[in-house]
């Protein structure tokens, strides 16, 4: 079923808190184009596979990651590799929506105007905008505070404020997580759309979303010591209806997580 | 009849449900005594700030009576102690701002480069080492850091100017912006440590460095606490004293030339109280015109900071 190219890879990937290991042997191949769910109970390490991946955890006091993480073949961690030019390219939107307390406009501005880039601010707001289906809605009170939004507004405000930097891949971590269930909708037809051009990692502990809109899902749990392993990884619709692992059987079918 | 019973069985004594009731009656009394005794301990402090103003708004009235509001607020002249006598306030204001105006261009840079070093760079282990210390600035005695401005600055300042007067605005203004950059930076950076996580999270996950992060998205949600720590630092070098007194001269002039002497409101005050200026006279009333001002300004000031961060306070 992978025929689509390599975006992401990790290799052996190994990551500490301090002393406490929070993965083990991580390998998975996250294909081009598709949108790829990592899936798994609470505190199996989901969201720190997802942020090793544009190099998150480097700001976290104390962490330290053995390993490889390949983007389009080239090694992130590697001594000459900026990590805001990974973040840059690996565009990431979190739990509970997180807009600055500033205008919509200015939202959707920080990343080219952080990065320096060059061309009408302008267009590329309204782009943004448009692309994360949320300018019609808003077109008015661009210049109004993004606090002022709903909810639901300012998780598509932030994945505007991502698409504004044209990343190759975004990271979505439990975006729905503080949403409504229409709001939730919102978000996932959006993903649907948007994977024709990026990629798209999503971490999620609801099942039937991994369900609605992954290509790909990877199962997480932890082991004795607490760090997180890779159970299973394939395509969605084997993973859910034909596991290989009783792990995945048991979690999928709700008797455990 | 069953109530009684209820009450001997919890308390396993038999007819005890007068000494119960009795009990709780002292008890509700000594409750009543402590809420008084503590009201009264939160009264004092209110009752001492209106008879200051009640005792500066009567004495300066004494000071008005004898000289017009216009002369006190618009002269530039201020010479009550001999002939001939003008009442202009101007040049005490004048060397009251020069000074505090010295001291916050000294203490905003630095307070707030250190919090934002603390907040956003330091290593836990370096904050929990450097908070205190800088801290501790706050705690050296004001008549210290007075002798210090004159006998360690001063000298130092005459080998670049050399035709400066020994007691001037530039030494102690320096100085006293030393000693307010820890309120600078203590109060701003717990602003911006209140600051969520969060935002710093989009703001890097959205290739921004550690110095975009700090000035474009902390500093700019933690404006209304930076403005109050400023505010309220500007506040404490308006009404600084020792400082004044030792190092900024005792000569009321209009000059914004930070190499001159001059003399500021604090230090006006400090010269009178301790003077042989004869009660009732005008010169003794000028202690509370200029007191009364000088309480109206800080006042205003932290009503203004009150004001800003009520209106500008984010909610995250």
């Amino acid at each position: 079923m992978i025929h689509a190219t390599v975006s992401l890879e990790a290799k052996g990937l190994e990551l500490w808190y301090g002393k406490f290991q929070a993965l083990r042997g991580i390998s998975v191949v996250i294909p081009h184009n598709q949108i790829t769910a990592i899936i798994g109970p609470s505190g199996c390490g989901k969201s720190s596979l997802l942020r090793c991946f544009n190099r998150m955890n480097d700001l976290i006091p104390g962490s330290r990651v053995k390993g490889e993480v390949l983007f389009d073949g080239r090694s992130i961690y590697g001594a000459d590799v900026d990590p805001t030019e990974v973040r840059y390219r690996i565009g990431m939107v979190f739990q509970k929506p997180n807009p600055f307390p500033k205008s919509v406009f200015d939202n959707v501005a920080f990343g080219p105007r952080v990065n320096g880039i060059q061309g009408n601010l302008e267009e590329r707001v309204e782009h943004a905008l448009r692309r994360a289906a949320l300018w019609d809605e808003i077109k008015d009170r661009l210049h109004k505070s993004a606090m002022q939004l709903s909810g639901g507004q300012q998780q598509r405000l932030c994945i505007a404020r991502t698409l504004a930097l044209e990343p190759e891949v975004i990271l979505m971590d439990e975006p729905c997580s503080a949403l409504d269930p229409v709001a939730t909708l919102k978000i996932e037809d959006l993903m649907k759309s948007l994977v024709e051009e990026y990629t798209i990692v999503i971490v999620t502990h609801n099942m039937q979303q991994a369900g609605r809109v992954s290509d790909m899902a990877a199962f997480l749990m932890m082991e004795e010591d607490r760090a997180g392993t890779l159970v299973e990884y394939g395509p969605t619709a084997q993973l859910f209806t034909n596991p290989k692992d009783k792990r995945t059987e048991d979690y999928i079918t709700g008797r455990i997580g | 009849m069953l109530q009684r019973s209820l009450h001997s069985a919890r308390t396993g004594v038999e007819g005890s449900t007068e000494s119960l009731m009795r009990l709780r009656r002292q008890s509700r009394i000594r409750e009543a005594v402590i809420q008084r005794l503590l009201l009264t301990c939160a009264l004092v402090s209110v009752f001492t700030t209106v008879g200051i103003v009640v005792m500066l708004v009567v004495q300066a009235a004494g000071f008005f009576s004898e000289v017009s509001a216009l002369e006190f607020f618009t002269g530039t002249q201020w010479t009550p102690l001999f002939q001939p006598r003008r009442f202009g306030v101007l040049p005490l204001v004048g060397g009251t701002i020069l000074t505090a105006g010295i001291a916050i261009l000294v203490a905003l840079p630095i307070g707030l480069a250190a919090a934002i070093y603390l907040s956003e760079y330091a290593h836990d282990r370096v904050r929990r080492a450097v908070k205190p210390s800088l801290e501790i600035l706050a705690g050296v005695p004001t008549v210290v850091y007075g002798y210090f401005a004159l006998t360690f600055v001063t000298p130092l300042l005459r080998n670049v100017f050399p035709d400066m007067i020994v007691f001037n605005a530039l030494s102690a203004g320096l100085v006293m912006g030393v000693m307010i950059i820890p309120m600078v930076s203590s109060l701003s950076e717990d602003a911006m440590v209140a600051v969520p996580r969060s935002l710093r999270d989009a703001a890097y996950g959205l290739g921004a460095n550690r110095f975009e992060v700090a000035t474009r998205v902390v500093m700019p949600a933690a404006t209304s606490g930076i403005v109050a720590a400023c505010i309220l630092a500007l506040s404490r070098a308006v009404g600084e004293t020792m400082i004044m007194v030792i190092a900024a001269g005792s000569t009321p002039r209009l000059t914004f030339n930070p190499l001159e002497s001059i003399q500021t409101m604090t230090a006006y005050i400090v010269q009178i109280s301790l003077g042989e200026t004869p009660h009732g006279t005008v010169e003794y009333y000028t202690l509370f015109a200029v007191g009364l001002l000088l309480f109206v300004m800080t006042l205003l000031m932290n009503l203004f900071s009150q004001w800003f961060v009520g209106r500008y306070r984010e909610k995250y």
